[in-house]
């Protein structure tokens, strides 16, 4: 049933009636495939995508690099745990390369996120250098483009 | 002042402009307009086919190819159809590259009709047979497929209407506009009558690799003894996403091939020479493409079928091409009315079953080569369209 997730990935909205005809199976299947997917936490969630820009919602967001000194018995995890738990905080990874963690946060101005940063996450015990990236367009989010929709330029021939 | 009409070739006088552009043309005028009317793919030619033909035009490959099309591109034609409908041609002499599926049309009609040769075509059927065959001085002769066959054509019918002067069979399935197929045991039945009547076919065969089910396409020319009678016409345009490089081909029995390359050599001379490369790429390494799209059409098609038979838009299970065709019998609208009322009405277009034929009447075409985003909001307003008028 990994075509149920490859379905609500493309849009999650779809009835399970719907997945069920698409995929030639019966609407009990799909429900109980679904229910299995929360259920273990492979689906984690459903949520909309949001244009912030035009919804005239004022919205900042950055992409800080951390660099971090792992802690002897829990390495990268501690420091990790103590980052996500702020509701800033949108994704965190743990990166190979130059820098270890990688975080994006949301706050509604640019300046809340410098006080963020300086306040909350830069004096975090093990956090040795913060690099901020302010992002200034979002061109596309979640592999969804935000610059409206594509025009179907095909036209009837015959 | 010149009168052009009276100057003009009698053929070309009496043949129609196409009734599918009707609603295309105001619905391209409207706004917020779904339009589910367009017969070709939603999705881009697949990258590797698009690099191949960038990649030919840096090298500078600008110039005519040889009339037939590249040796290199006939070959693997002729290695693609072996491997995928078990049938072998010899790629010197049996197969023609053409600039799109409708060019080996019309040129396997011309080469093979004198005036007065009567055609058959079934109907609903793609609306270039009838005027290709006029301008051949033809006759077309159209035999009507029904619903409850699934829109195959049955050798009751083709038996009806043979005569003395019937000289060739039009074969137009997997069929746009009904989406009906016929399967192995239909051509066989097909084939046994015209074998005992002996004409030749025209198998346009350009939606085969879109032929949802377990079985596949079946190829007319597969059927035994159908070979040596048959021209089958097929292209890149449907099963790799093409259209726009227009590139098709016609194979067939060395004898017709030739004949048809004459008039190739005349009219086009040769087909598009970066089409043709990346051609061969589509070819040796897109099967992986066909079945990705030949999925995603299949997911729509369910869904589309589904939906229109729960509000009452009766359509049996079309298995090929990417159209539907229901019945919408029950709203008590002519074809005409439906998709003028509902372009209007609800900003939807799709093409009336009679621009496919006069037997079209009470049907609609719906094509699913449309994400999934723009069906299932079509469905929503042809249902609340529907609802309206049934009562």
């Amino acid at each position: 049933m990994e075509k149920v997730l490859q379905l609500l990935q493309e849009n999650a909205r779809l009835s399970n009636e719907q997945i069920a005809v698409m995929l030639n199976r019966s609407t009990e299947e799909v429900a109980a495939a679904i229910d299995d997917y929360e259920k273990k936490g492979i689906i984690c969630g459903y949520k909309p995508l949001i244009n912030y820009e035009k919804a005239g919602i004022e919205r900042a967001s950055a992409l800080i690099e951390l660099r971090v000194t792992p802690r002897k018995d829990t390495g990268f995890d501690a420091i990790a745990e103590q980052i996500m738990s702020f509701e800033e905080v949108e994704s965190l990874y743990l990166m190979s390369g130059s820098y270890d963690l990688a975080v994006t946060v949301n706050a509604r101005t640019m300046q809340d996120i410098a006080v963020f940063v300086a306040r909350r996450l830069a004096p975090i015990d093990g956090v040795l250098s913060t690099a901020t990236h302010f992002i200034l367009h979002r061109y596309k989010d979640a592999s969804v483009s935000l610059q409206g929709e594509e025009i179907d330029e095909r036209e009837e021939q015959v | 002042m010149i009168d052009y009409q009276s100057r003009m070739n009698r053929e070309i006088q009496i043949i129609k402009p196409s009734a599918i552009r009707k609603f295309f043309d105001i619905a391209s005028e409207m706004e917020d307009v779904i339009s589910l009317s367009i017969g070709e793919p939603d999705f881009s030619t697949p990258w590797h086919i698009r690099q191949e033909g960038i990649r030919q035009l840096d090298k500078g490959r600008t110039h005519y190819s040889p009339n037939r099309g590249f040796s290199e591109l006939r070959q693997e034609l002729c290695r693609w159809f072996d491997r995928h409908y078990g049938v072998s041609y010899d790629p010197g002499t049996e197969c023609l590259v053409t600039v799109g599926g409708s060019e080996a049309i019309d040129l396997c009609i011309r080469t093979l009709i004198n005036p007065g040769d009567e055609v058959l075509i079934p109907e609903p059927s793609y609306v270039c047979y009838v005027p290709m065959t006029e301008m051949a001085e033809g006759v077309p002769v159209i035999m009507e497929t029904k619903a409850k066959d699934h829109f195959r054509l049955t050798p009751e019918e083709l038996l009806a209407h043979i005569t003395p002067k019937t000289k060739l069979l039009i074969l137009p399935y997997p069929n746009n506009p009904t989406g009906g197929v016929m399967r192995r045991e239909h051509l066989e039945a097909i084939a046994k009558v015209v074998i005992d009547h002996d004409l030749l076919v025209l198998s346009d065969e350009i939606y085969g690799e879109l032929t949802y089910g377990d079985a596949g396409h079946c190829s007319m020319v597969s059927i035994p003894g159908m070979r040596e009678r048959t021209v089958v016409v097929n292209g890149f345009s449907k099963a790799f996403a093409m259209t726009g490089w227009r590139l098709g081909y016609a194979m067939g029995p060395k004898e017709l091939i030739a004949a048809m390359t004459k008039l190739h050599q005349y009219v086009i001379m040769s087909a598009p020479t970066p089409s043709q490369y990346a051609a061969v790429e589509a070819l040796r390494h897109g099967d992986g493409d066909i079945a990705y799209m030949r999925e995603q059409y299949d997911m729509r098609r369910r869904l589309i079928v589904s939906e229109l038979n729960r509000m009452g838009l009766t359509c049996f299970d079309p298995e090929g091409a990417f159209y539907v065709f229901p019945s919408i019998q029950k709203t008590g609208l002519s074809s005409d009315e439906f998709c003028e009322k509902l372009l209007y009405e609800e900003h939807v277009a799709v093409v009336p079953g009679t621009a496919f034929g006069a037997c079209g009447e009470g049907f609609v075409r719906i094509s699913y080569s449309y994400s999934i985003k723009h069906i299932t909001e079509a469905l929503r307003r042809i249902e609340r369209f529907v609802k309206k008028y049934e009562s």
